[in-house]
């Protein structure tokens, strides 16, 4: 029965919100045991090289040193996916960057265990490093992995939905760019951390700053060889994630395996600079992108290729190489869509996942193009976007199916809020606006290893006190999924937040949700918790229907009380009614699951990318540019957010100005990269900057103020309606900027980051840009050709001809 | 180095006595021989600001002071803020603007916010970015920090008054 919604949104304190302004939370480096030891790593110096030999005697012998660490204790691989198992808590015969890890010492203190590391003597054989995935290419040995396509490749794919050569070549028009995204970090302000013991009943039990504690779980399994079922790991609250505590870590193996070793409680915290090495953050990747368009505007395919740099490991890497090109078509209808993308192995820190994983890239070449677009054919640039966009419940031609858009509201919505008809090119020499949109997924449709079980799950006890327990794997990293499972429990329950206990991220306690990533945890959870909830409400209807004189479907459950719908009446407290429903059934407990739904397409490949629904976005930025220093000055950002409902407004307005913050520095200034050393220095690929002072990311006086827009439809396929909101609008600002840009100055930076040389640099060119010149001879593999939906296809792979038949 | 030292100080206006290595920085003093992990770390270089606390009122980096250092001195910190039970006018804002997402960067912010408010306690939005831009937030954007420091100064104010 609908009810007036009571708790979902409001703006409230967050459940979470006490214990992060007192101090109480404990996040994993806050965790002490008695007898506990600590733990440091040796990292390598070199970017690639061969280990012949590790003497640790010294530092065995060093006092306070319990035990030494190496490759050798860990002979089994692990890899978050399953088709990349290619990395070891400690390197065995090969590193492939400047810090991974070689040995590890555990000792009494942290400056014992330090002290120690300087004793280790490793012989390296130095081989020579691959610096990125051109040199690669061009180098297939030696080998930084013996397994991938070939040679450094490591993963090569091709897409093709329509005959997209055609499509372009009957376009009156056909733009070709060239874009470059630099690589950037993460910087959660929590350093990983982890303390691992065995329990007093034999188990294994780490506490750790990992945002995906299920697969973490798994992965311990396999490393130290002992049944998941000894093993518990407990998610600490994570001091931001951002993607960088998805993958686990060798430290994680590495205090686990001791503590087993030693019996003893130990514990390890990553420097800032280990954290930087640790990475698994945006890939670098070089682009282009050749797009068709017709006279008035409407696009009419696009093949777009990417080259990825994916540093030293696999990581997320297969998924990652599927994102920059798979969401691309979620936001405009593209007739034909081809996608070409590779993979190469570079002798630096794995990249993976970060906030809009893979798909950043893309959506900033996009949306700039799309601007050279509107430009050329003298359109506004709101307009060419409001022509073209995909229509509620429609398919894309790669089979994604998106359900709810507001992405024409949030266009309207921001170019309304910013006098963006009146203001744009008006606002004199130097300034500038600048638009862009995006899109997100809302989870990803299918689960990082092959298995039928739900995506998530959550139990909900009810004590006789009143209080509500909810159970659930997933982890609270700071974007109030704490808060999700209370407010939509309690909304369920017609209760107040107050009464809800919630217990999360521990895999000793709680049902199995896949963890913090690809937005999913709002519409997972969030459906297995209203699941959980409603069994337990029936279950109380039935009891107490007789007694409030109405039929079960007809008992109401509304801040704080039970009564017949029909007869608002006096009815009893929710209390009284636990208490009448566990006399009759018992201990009242439910659960609930949930999977997402099949997805349309059924080409192989076609599990990355789908979601139960998207979120949408649209940006306007201001930009002050400085002609004479080339610096941007941004006095202004608009962003309206197609959320489906909010269910915290307060907590929904901070991801979206958060995102925009994280997509802000992204645009200006960080960057994750590497520079060779002088050869009489060893010539080694070292990063940049490995500190929170040389990587520069934004400060509170260079953060503008950010004008929020919620755009609320309720999707019907999430709970109360809610879509995510913790990474889309990241995704819409860096073309924005590069757009604003332009209009202020008339240059182009097909580049990210934008920094102030290279704006000097465009206003000097005489194309008026910077940006790649060229793309290289990337060997893709043929394409798996799939007819779109509108062209007689079924989802399946078909065969050129036999298309070309139908069509 | 490796030999502890006698120390005695005020923390959150109490006496305090703890055996601290000399190498010990306040943050490690606080955190690992004093029990108070409110104090958080990002960076242990000066870089992040989320080891902010007060000495002698003044906001410092525990990770670039000196344990011994602070012998005989006062330390204000995250866990000596709150009213007994009821919040500081700075907390109960944090939690309820959303200056506070992950919650690590927040003990430091709002120990230097406190500091700006002891001093000015009527402070422009320019005076506020410009006293919190050494601590370091990557979940909040900092627009809802500002507006949490703005309302607490309210708060404050009213109080005073």
């Amino acid at each position: 029965m609908k009810k007036k919604l009571e708790v979902v949104g409001k703006a409230r304190r967050r459940v979470d919100g006490r214990s992060k302004v007192t101090g109480a939370l404990r996040y994993a480096d806050d965790l002490f045991m008695p007898r506990m030891l600590f733990a440091k790593l040796l990292r390598s110096p070199h970017p690639h090289a061969v280990i012949q030999e590790i003497d640790f005697e010294k530092a065995k012998r060093h006092p306070g040193v319990h035990l030494v660490l190496t490759g050798k204790d860990f002979p089994v691989p692990f890899g978050i996916m399953p088709v990349s198992v290619d990395e070891y808590p400690l390197a065995r015969e090969r590193v492939r960057y400047v810090g991974d890890p070689v040995a590890a010492v555990i000792a009494v203190d942290e400056q014992s265990a330090v002290e120690a590391l300087h004793l280790i003597d490793v012989r390296y054989k130095v081989l020579p490093p691959v610096s990125g995935p051109e040199e690669g290419l061009k180098n297939p040995e030696p080998r930084i992995h013996d397994y991938g396509e070939q040679g450094n490749i490591h993963r090569n794919q091709s897409y093709e939905f329509g005959d997209t050569a055609e499509a372009l070549a009957k376009s009156d028009h056909v733009f070709e760019d060239l874009f470059f995204y630099e690589g950037n970090t993460h910087l959660p302000m929590e350093q990983q951390a982890s303390l691992a013991f065995v329990d007093q009943d034999g188990k294994l039990q780490i506490s750790s700053s990992t945002q995906n504690p299920h697969y973490l779980h798994r992965q311990l399994a396999r490393v130290l060889q002992i049944p998941e079922a000894r093993i518990r790991v407990v998610a600490t609250p994570n001091g931001g994630g951002f993607g960088g505590k998805c993958d686990p870590g060798g430290h994680e193996f590495v205090v686990c395996k001791a503590a087993l070793v030693l019996g003893r409680p130990v514990k390890i915290g990553l420097t800032r600079e280990e954290v930087f090495y640790v990475h698994r953050g945006r890939h670098p990747v070089l682009m282009k992108m050749k797009t068709g368009v017709t006279k008035d505007g409407r696009l009419t395919g696009m093949h777009l290729q990417t080259l990825l740099d994916g540093g030293g490991y696999g990581s997320h890497g297969p998924a990652s190489t599927f994102y920059t090109g798979v969401l691309t078509p979620v936001t405009y209808h593209y007739p034909r869509f081809k996608f070409e993308a590779c993979r190469v192995f570079t002798n630096k820190p794995a990249c993976g996942p970060k906030r809009g994983h893979g798909t950043p890239q893309p959506r900033f070449g996009q949306e700039v193009q799309l601007d050279k677009i509107a430009e050329k054919l003298g359109l506004d640039p709101a307009e060419l976007r409001l022509r073209n966009l995909v229509k509620e419940n429609s398919l894309t031609a790669s089979w994604l199916r998106v359900g709810s858009t507001q992405l024409k509201e949030c266009i309207e919505k921001v170019v309304e809020m910013s006098g963006w008809k009146e203001r744009r090119g008006r606002l004199g020499k130097g300034r500038g606006l600048g638009l862009a949109c995006s899109t997100y997924m809302c989870g990803a449709g299918v689960a990082i290893y092959w298995n039928k079980m739900p995506h998530s799950g959550v139990q909900v006890l009810l004590d006789r006190s009143g209080a509500v327990i909810v159970y659930c794997g997933a982890t609270e990293i700071g974007q109030g999924s704490d808060d999700v499972l209370a407010a939509i429990v309690a909304e369920t329950l017609g209760v107040d937040t107050s009464v809800v206990r919630v217990v999360t991220g521990d895999t000793g306690i709680a049902p199995v949700d896949l963890g913090s990533y690809s937005s999913r945890v709002t519409i997972m959870a969030g459906n297995a918790a209203i699941q959980a909830a409603e069994r337990l409400r029936v279950q109380i209807a039935a009891v107490v229907s007789e007694t409030l004189g109405t039929l079960p479907d007809r008992v109401a459950f509304s801040q704080g009380r039970v009564f017949a719908a029909d007869n608002a009446g006096p009815g009893m407290s929710f209390v009284e009614a636990v208490h009448a429903a566990e006399a009759a059934l018992g201990t009242l407990s439910a659960v609930g699951s949930y999977s997402p739904p099949k997805p349309p397409g059924k080409y192989k490949g076609a599990g990355v990318g789908p979601s139960p629904a998207y979120s949408f976005s649209a940006c306007i930025v201001e930009t002050e540019v400085d002609e004479r220093t080339g610096w941007v000055h941004v006095p202004k950002i608009w962003i309206a957010h197609d959320i489906g409902r909010a269910l915290n407004p307060t907590l929904a307005r901070g991801q979206v100005i958060g995102g925009v913050y994280m997509g802000l520095g992204e645009a200006l200034m960080e960057e994750q990269s590497f520079r060779r050393l002088p050869e009489k220095l060893s010539g080694a690929l070292v990063h940049r900057a490995p500190s929170m002072l040389d990587y520069k990311s934004l400060t509170s006086l260079d953060m503008p103020d950010v004008e929020v827009a919620l755009i609320e439809d309720p999707d019907p396929n999430c709970p109360y309606g809610a879509k995510e909101v913790g990474q889309g609008p990241l995704l819409p600002v860096m073309p924005a900027v590069a757009n604003a840009i332009f209009d202020a100055v008339g240059v182009r930076i097909d580049e990210i980051p934008i920094t102030p040389d290279k704006v000097l640099k465009a206003l000097h060119d005489k194309d008026k840009r910077v940006g790649p010149a060229s793309f290289p001879a990337v060997p893709y593999p043929k394409p798996t050709f799939v007819l779109p939906p509108w062209e007689g296809g079924d989802g399946n792979e078909t065969k050129r001809d036999a298309a070309a038949a139908v069509v | 180095m490796r030999g502890k030292q006698r120390l005695s100080l005020s923390v959150n206006g109490e006496r305090v006595e703890a055996l601290v290595a000399s190498y010990k920085t306040l943050l490690e003093a606080l955190r690992e021989d004093l029990g108070l992990t409110g104090t958080k770390h990002g960076c242990e270089l000066g870089e992040c600001g989320a080891c902010t606390v007060l000495l002698d009122g003044a906001p410092v980096l525990s990770c670039l002071t000196l344990a011994i250092e602070c012998e005989g001195r006062s330390v204000q910190t995250i866990e000596g803020l709150a009213r007994g039970p009821e919040l500081h006018p700075l907390q109960a804002a944090f939690a309820d603007c959303g200056g506070s997402q992950c919650g690590y960067c927040t003990p430091g912010v709002i120990m230097t916010a406190k500091a700006l408010l002891d001093r000015n306690p009527n402070p422009s939005q320019q005076e506020i970015k410009e006293a919190t831009a050494g601590n370091l937030c990557r979940c909040t954007g900092y627009n809802q920090i500002v507006e949490a420091i703005e309302q607490a100064a309210d708060v404050l104010r009213k109080e005073a008054a």
